[in-house]
């Protein structure tokens, strides 16, 4: 069941254009089916999961390897799969309706829900290399929506700066789970959760660091932070799908998996916070300094997620829980943000916020939404946010007495706080100012979905018990891999966190009634810097540009040259062991045989000389006869008459073949090198030809391994009924390698089939009818 | 070729060798021979009439293109594998369906495996060799 | 009875070197059907060679009753002589069709795919 909730977007995927095609207005509602029926599927297991048990499902993929496709449920993956299924289908409803008339519509659809498997085989998995391979699938997918609008170079730029960043870090998590796999034991992450820390391994240290790459990338960390405002170039629905509420966050799932395995460890709860605190104070920073609202929100999820990667490095049990709560709050209220930005830039043709202002009256209904996501994104009370702020304080003040952490949060609060407010507030109070289009409310799946998660956001807050009880507490307890029950409080204590609250949202409105100065600020001191964000077209550039002058060395263009380079780097590989482990052969002992047998070898090399020196095409034609036919008898006399038959079939047809091409080739086949070029052409030719004889004799002193041979000659009869050994292995024992044999004959015989034909300008239809024809004729 | 004699002389002998490649081709399982040989065979005896006689004779003679003919081979070959599935064993597992008579047991998934082979064999070096004596 | 056979493979790999270095795109072609050869040789030393007695199991018994030639490299090597007759007949082709687009076969005249622009430059 779990399988088929992970593999269905996959299937839909493929057949999305078509449903698109079939119900085109309401394609997006009806698409939405099936992530809300996964959604369903999945707050049916939340009472389960909330009373601590996990499920797992697991089948047979690379036995061999240890390759296992296995899903595993409990609190961090539920609640994600929950956010990804159910996010996901307000998105497609919304992308329904965003995207009305765009050319590429129905791949669009296609495209999201293939992100939507691939993310949830991505947090679902249980497996090492399964939850590789989705991770990977969430870049490609990613890559294809970041540049959807593929004939804007900025979108391209955007994909490609995306595909090799979270690529690279890929790679990197590749090895890093590798190492894994192997230093715990185990590539089921569900054993690997059992046996709890390897901090005391060897490996530590490259594991740590590897997966770190990896979630830092995903997640946008500084120096890693450029991509994600680049990836703004997709569709909204992308923006608000993938690069604020889920994708992104699967570096920071990645780091709340592996808490219990790598956390805890000095390195872990130095690095995580600090990485995560610049991320929060860069990522506000730049994002203030933006106009553009979609702009603002990518920056402000760069925040976000170093905000969480810092909580789930401090590790405590608050922390954690901060994390779960600013980790669900946020996916609501970003997510909602985005939506409205879309709607509001969908409706206005602007995305300016100084050209953005009482939309309020126009659209009350994405004004209501935007006011929801807003309020929880600035921390009012009684929103999600809210609490959240106060269990973030909480954790913060508890862990660290000099206050830098909290300090950090206070600023990086404040300055979200203030972006929420422009993106969420400003565009819908005050006057109406003229945008690009008339403005006017959008089509219910243009608001339903950022209003239901704006509405989420104050039940969520109201209902806490609820939402400690059963999203915070098991989300908290498989993090930390213990268990974790903070009690929610929606009316706070008279406390340190809520006078922090409170000058945070002082600060805060500070900075949004000086937003324009700050602005300009924050331009002028960012505008000359060198930032990874050029760094990375810099690199890419360099990488052309070296890869060009490679490719100048080494492609030449003449034939001649890639044949003798190749054909060096062969006679090293040969010579350099022949001569290092002394296998020139001193002596041959010439066996007692019956001289007809050296006379066939004898007329082989006579023949492959006569070919060498042939003068005219007639006498290559026949050297080449005496070669085949000599090989044909040498097959004959050592036991293997269906090779003889064979090669004797194929060197008559050869005859007629070669006679049909090569007469009518005007020209000579003997030689026309100089002479010095052919001494070192001979050289080489004979250095090549004595590895290969000298390699042949060590290996051929050395006792031949018959374990498949002995099998095949016992199972021939008995199994496969045939008594012809070579016969049964070609087709039965190893009937699919004979497959794959004829069916490259075929294509073989079709190419050259397509050449001849070619000629003419067109493909001949059937000879059948051109026989009558030309019989008639 | 414009001889008289190896006009007359040529039909008999084509139909001789392909009788002798079918033959080759279902011994193989039991003495030297099989798909591959008895496709060779085959295929030179369809050269030699092609030599003979001219390559619209042999398009005629075979009726179907011989590029359809190695297409059919191949999905013979991919077909044979087919009942290894209601068998429940792993793909192209060879089955048989009665017991041999004359050495040669008939019903069989190798059988038609190596009719497979037989074919695309026959079907790919005929389409190359008529192409190559119409190319001008 | 092994290490002659791979003199002559020896042999026969070194005239299919010194053939693949020359200018002329027939010569190469004639290399490869040398390449082929020897590289069936190869294989079929490689796996041991025993005079005379073909890899079949005498009517009557189920199991060979007497030391047989190793059949699987002949298996390898049945396939391997189809496959590159069939190659061999399409490099033929391309020999022909290549000529006729470019009349010649001299590979350093063969260059309308990779035309040398380095060289303007030096």
């Amino acid at each position: 069941m779990i399988a088929i909730a992970v593999l269905s977007g996959f299937v839909l995927a493929v057949f999305a254009p078509f449903v698109h095609r079939l119900t085109k207005p309401l394609s997006g509602w009806v698409l939405a089916a099936l992530p809300a029926a996964i959604f369903f599927y999945f707050v049916q297991m939340m009472p389960q999961i909330a009373h601590g048990e996990t499920v797992r499902a697991a089948w047979d993929w690379v036995p061999s390897f240890g390759v296992t496709l296995s899903f595993y449920v409990d609190g961090l993956s539920l609640i994600f799969a929950l956010l990804i299924s159910g996010i996901g289908a307000f998105i497609v409803a919304y992308a329904g309706g965003y995207l009305k008339g765009h050319k590429d519509h129905g791949r669009f659809m296609g495209f999201i829900l293939a992100f939507m498997g691939s993310m949830l085989g991505l947090v679902l998995a249980d497996n090492l290399i399964t939850l590789f391979v989705f991770w990977e699938l969430t870049s490609i997918t990613s890559f294809l929506l970041i540049g959807f609008n593929h004939d804007k170079p900025r979108s391209r730029r955007a994909a490609i700066q995306a595909l090799v960043v979270t690529g690279g870090g890929g790679l990197a998590l590749l090895g890093g789970l590798l190492l894994l796999g192997v230093a715990g034991g185990s590539f089921e992450l569900s054993e690997l959760l059992a046996s709890g820390s390897i901090a005391e391994n060897p490996y530590y240290l490259p594991i740590f660091l590897l997966v770190l790459a990896g979630a830092f990338t995903k997640s946008a960390q500084v120096p890693f932070h450029f991509w994600l405002p680049n990836a703004m170039e997709a569709p909204t629905p992308v923006s608000a799908y993938l690069h604020s509420a889920t994708m992104v966050k699967a570096g920071v799932y990645l780091l709340a998996r592996m808490n219990p395995i790598l956390g805890g460890t000095d390195i872990w709860e130095l690095v995580l916070p600090v990485f995560g605190g610049i991320t929060l104070l860069t990522g506000t920073l730049l994002g203030l300094r933006q106009t553009d609202v979609k702009q603002i929100l990518a920056y402000t999820t760069v925040a976000s997620l170093g905000l969480l990667v810092m909580l789930i490095g401090i590790g405590t049990d608050v922390a954690i829980t901060a994390a779960v709560l600013y980790l669900i709050s946020h996916a609501l209220f970003k997510g909602g943000l985005f939506m409205v930005a879309g709607s509001i830039d969908h409706s206005t043709g602007t995305r300016e916020t100084v050209r953005l202002s009482g939309l309020g009256k126009v659209m009350p209904l994405t004004a209501l939404a935007g006011l929801l996501a807003g309020l929880s994104m600035m921390g009012i009370w009684p929103f999600f946010g809210f609490i959240a702020k106060e269990v973030i304080y909480e954790a913060t003040l508890h862990h660290d007495p000099r206050m830098w952490i909290t300090a950090v949060a206070i600023i990086g609060n404040s300055l979200m706080l203030a972006a929420a407010a422009l993106v969420g507030l400003r565009p819908f109070f005050g006057k109406l100012l003229q945008t690009p289009k008339e403005p006017h409310e959008g089509s219910p799946s243009l608001w339903l979905g950022a209003l239901t998660l704006g509405v989420l956001g104050v039940v969520f807050g109201m209902m806490s018990h609820f939402s400690g009880e059963y999203l915070v507490a098991p989300m908290a307890s498989a993090i930390g891999g213990r268990d974790i029950h903070t009690a929610l409080h929606l009316w706070p204590e008279v406390s340190l966190p809520l006078a922090l609250s409170g000058v945070t949202i002082f600060l805060g409105f500070i900075w949004f009634w000086q937003i324009d100065h700050l602005r300009s600020l924050l331009y002028a001191a960012t505008q000359r810097l060198w930032g990874p964000d050029h760094g990375s077209d810099q690199f890419l550039a360099a990488l052309v540009r070296v890869s060009k002058n490679l490719t100048g060395l080494l492609q030449t263009g003449r034939l001649n040259f890639y044949i003798t380079f190749t054909l060096t780097m062969l006679a090293l590989t040969l010579g350099i062991p022949v001569i290092a482990y002394g296998l020139l052969p001193t002596s041959i002992v010439l066996p007692d045989v019956a001289l007809h047998i050296y006379g066939v070898f004898g007329l082989t090399v006579v023949g492959a000389l006569a070919l060498l020196f042939a003068r005219s095409r007639l006498q290559a034609i026949l050297s080449m006869g005496v070669t085949g036919f000599s090989v044909a008898l040498i097959f004959l006399i050592f036991g293997a008459p269906d090779l003889a038959f064979t090669q004797f079939m194929v060197e008559t047809l050869s005859v007629v073949i070669i006679a049909l091409v090569l007469l009518r080739l005007p020209v000579d086949t003997y030689d026309r090198r100089d002479f010095l070029p052919s001494l070192r052409d001979a050289g080489l030719a004979i250095s090549i030809g004595v590895a290969f004889t000298s390699i042949m004799m060590a290996i051929g002193a050395e006792p031949l391994d018959l374990t498949l041979t002995e099998y095949f000659a016992a199972n021939s009869y008995l199994e496969a009924h045939g008594r012809n050994i070579v016969n049964v292995i070609l087709v039965d024992f190893r009937a699919l390698d004979t497959l794959g044999e004829i069916a490259v004959v075929l294509v073989a015989g079709l190419a050259a089939l397509a050449l001849i034909k070619v000629r003419d300008g067109i493909l001949t239809s059937p000879d059948a009818n051109r026989v009558t024809r030309e019989d008639e004729a | 070729m414009n001889s008289l004699i190896l006009r007359t002389v040529v039909p008999l002998l084509v139909s001789i060798m392909l009788v002798f490649s079918i033959f080759v081709l279902l011994r193989g399982h039991s003495l030297p021979g099989g798909g591959f040989i008895g496709g060779l065979i085959a295929a030179s005896s369809l050269a030699l009439y092609m030599i003979a006689s001219g390559s619209q004779a042999v398009r005629k003679a075979l009726v179907l293109h011989p590029m359809s003919i190695g297409g059919l081979g191949l999905l013979f070959a991919v077909f044979s594998g087919v009942p290894s599935y209601f068998s429940d064993v792993p793909y192209l597992t060879g089955l048989w369906y009665e017991p041999e008579f004359f050495h040669i047991s008939l019903i069989a998934t190798p059988v038609l495996f190596d009719l497979g082979v037989y074919l695309v064999v026959v079907g790919s070096i005929t389409a190359i060799a008529l192409a190559l004596e119409e190319w001008h | 009875m092994e290490p002659i056979l791979a003199v002559v493979v020896g042999i026969l790999f070194a005239i299919t070197v010194f053939l693949f270095l020359s200018r002329s795109y027939v010569r190469i072609i004639l290399g490869i059907f040398l390449l082929s050869n020897a590289t069936h040789l190869l294989i079929f030393t490689m796996g041991g060679l025993t005079l005379e007695v073909p890899p079949l199991i005498p009517p009557g018994a189920t199991v060979p009753t007497e030391a047989i030639a190793n059949p699987l490299p002949q298996a390898l090597i049945l396939t391997a002589i189809v496959i590159s007759f069939a190659l061999f007949a399409f490099l033929l082709v391309l020999t022909y069709r290549a000529y006729q687009a470019l009349h010649t076969v001299d590979v350093d005249e063969m260059r309308d795919a990779e035309p040398l622009v380095e060289e303007d430059g030096a």
